[in-house]
């Protein structure tokens, strides 16, 4: 059963489009939601938490319609809000605790998941301080903590490394690996940088302008392509024609050329195919795709463009 | 479409992690409903509003304020019983007229401490993504609030109704007067709970809220003061009588006197049965009011 599937989920405010016709399904995991700041992002959360009505399409998530089940879905997942959402003269235990008991927890259970949760998240003895004092990794900890601490199958994190310096970010990544894999909870985290969810996701849904741009799991984006880049001194266009009539599939990116890779004797065609023309060869090498090319290339909403092939 | 979904069982490998690490265990156990979470929010609120479980700095106004209010009831029942009276010197059902300044103040320090941290700091948008709707939350704080505010009131009034018992005075004559104050201390409550809430929800900032309940309610005791004062000089028998409804103190005093059988304690008490209808409904009207306001304001907070 996906944990998220939403059908032509529509959301308009007036003339404005927030969310447009978005149909996805999103599986158990890691996943991550793409998106510019403004690509309805936020939007599709507030949706899926059944706090905002959509305007038409229809949405499920863990299977309950998120129009009329709203407070069902949200005892079961979790969020973690994009902005700072922490009153400052209350401990991070104190807080953790209320919020859990908020989510439907007895007291001694919420103290219990309390601590076990903040010792997960990484806060230990500055849990009884006042979270005023806190810096932005800590808090950052503490919005995590309260996503988790009713032990969600689900949460939603709205650019969970927002403000945080490069080993604050790489420790909340490894942490919502971990929430993903040791913990076993799905995960669907929003973020509008590329860099940092292919290390943590399992899969990724971009989102444009409120509609999907493409959905497709990381291996597929970012495993190790059958393509090598070649670039050369001069008539690009004379050795893409050569090597087309070589039967091979060439594309053209700027001034590299990339060359489905075949089997080894590849790289033979391509000496032989520069040598024939007498041009110099700048470089002739073994090509990774990165997700960032999801915005650079020229997409279908299946993925069905070059990257996807192999 | 596929993913390597993570079965939960993974987070039980044993072995895993250092030995103060138990690994993440899942939550079987209950998860209350709506109603009940509503239950908690309330009683952590009412307990709040009396800096219970909250920092020490956070008890001091709230318990002043109660030994402030406590302290005239506990005289007069120690003189009370001492010198064995046939009577209390003041009424039960006046007590609260007498001392409002400590109420208003008390009301004024714990409405913007129940309702604006939360929207100010966004603390909202953890409650809205959880299974409490809306009005339950502002169920809850106005519940909250208005217990606070009774306990407030209604402990003086207890000390006094043990005082008399103490000096031996008759019971008969003592509970009914009795009951008819706590009565009026639940409604007071729930007027000046109304309002304060209202006024904190939208001055996010608590200090500024702090100020602009004082300042309502001083007016509103002001205004009700000067034009009953006026009216009843000029012999404006009726008019003075509807002036006590300005202030939420009178409007509640002109209830019990009306209709709860209470002494009146003011120039001029709400005019025949109309007029305690009219209090009555006035309050009922300041309250419902209050509560649909504030149900407004939240429609309005997103997370």
């Amino acid at each position: 059963m996906p944990m998220i599937s939403t059908e032509a989920l529509t959301k308009r405010y007036g003339s404005v489009t927030a969310v447009s016709e978005l149909s996805v399904d999103v599986e158990p995991g890691v996943v991550g939601l793409i998106g510019a700041n403004g690509a309805g992002k936020s939007t599709l959360i507030k949706m899926v938490l059944g706090l905002l009505p959509a305007t038409s399409g229809r949405a499920t998530v863990l299977g309950l319609d998120v129009a009329t089940d709203g407070a069902a879905i949200r005892e079961r997942v979790g969020y973690m809000p994009e902005h700072d959402c922490l009153p400052p003269d209350v401990s991070a235990t104190e807080l953790v605790v209320h919020m859990a008991r908020m989510s439907g927890l007895p007291r001694a259970a919420a103290r219990e998941r309390t601590a076990d949760t903040l010792r997960h998240v990484g806060l230990y003895e500055e849990r009884y301080r006042s979270i005023g004092g806190y810096s932005t990794g800590m808090k950052q900890r503490v919005k995590l903590a309260q996503a988790l601490v009713h032990d969600p199958q689900l949460v939603l994190l709205d650019e969970p490394t927002n403000g945080l310096d490069p080993a604050g970010r790489d420790d909340m990544l490894g942490l919502i690996r971990r929430i993903g894999t040791e913990f076993g909870i799905s995960v669907l985290v929003a973020s509008h940088l590329l860099g940092e969810l292919e290390r943590v996701c399992d899969h990724v849904v971009v989102i444009d302008a409120g509609q999907l741009l493409r959905s497709s799991s990381t291996a597929d984006v970012t495993a190790a392509s059958p393509l090598i880049a070649v670039e050369v001194t001069e008539r690009t266009e004379d050795l893409a024609a050569a090597l087309r009539q070589a039967g091979l599939g060439v594309a053209t990116v700027g001034p590299l050329l990339e060359v489905d890779l075949r089997d080894d004797m590849t790289y033979d065609v391509v000496r032989d195919a520069v040598v024939r023309l007498g041009v110099g060869l700048v470089r002739m090498e073994r090509r990774r795709h990165r997700m960032a090319e999801i915005f650079t290339t020229p997409t279908t909403p299946d993925g069905g463009q070059h990257v996807d092939a192999r | 479409m596929s993913t390597p979904a993570e079965p939960r069982a993974a987070a039980a490998r044993p072995g895993a992690g250092v030995i103060h690490d138990l690994g993440y265990r899942h939550y079987d156990g209950v998860r209350l409903g709506r109603a009940a979470i509503t239950r908690a929010l309330f009683v952590e609120s009412a307990k709040g509003a009396y800096g219970l479980g909250r920092s020490t700095r956070s008890k001091v106004m709230p318990l002043l304020l109660l030994a402030a209010i406590s302290l005239p009831a506990l005289i007069i029942a120690v003189v009370a019983a001492v010198t064995a009276a046939d009577k209390l010197p003041t009424n039960y059902t006046a007590y609260a007229l007498h001392l409002q300044l400590v109420v208003m103040v008390y009301v004024a320090g714990q409405a913007p401490a129940g309702v604006s941290r939360d929207l100010r700091f966004r603390v909202m948008s953890l409650y809205l993504s959880r299974p409490l709707e809306r009005i339950d939350y502002v169920a809850a704080k106005y519940a909250a609030l208005t217990a606070a505010t009774f306990v407030l009131m209604a402990l003086p009034l207890t000390i006094l109704f043990v005082g008399a018992l103490l000096a031996k005075l008759p019971v008969g004559e003592q509970v009914p007067d009795y009951l008819r104050s706590l009565g009026g201390a639940f409604l007071t409550a729930l007027v000046l709970a109304g309002i304060g809430l209202v006024i904190a929800a939208v001055t996010p900032r608590r200090g500024l809220g702090v100020a602009a309940i004082i300042a309502v309610l001083a007016v509103l005791a002001g205004v009700q003061g000067a034009v009953q004062g006026i009216a009843d000089h000029e012999n404006q028998d009726t008019f003075a009588g509807y002036a006590g409804l300005f202030s939420p103190f009178t409007l509640v005093h002109g209830v019990q006197s009306s209709l709860l059988g209470a002494e009146n304690e003011l120039p001029a008490g709400p005019p025949g049965a109309l007029g305690g209808v009219v209090f009555l409904a006035v309050v009922v009207g300041v309250v419902a009011a209050c509560f649909g306001a504030l149900l407004l304001r939240y429609r309005r907070v997103s997370i």
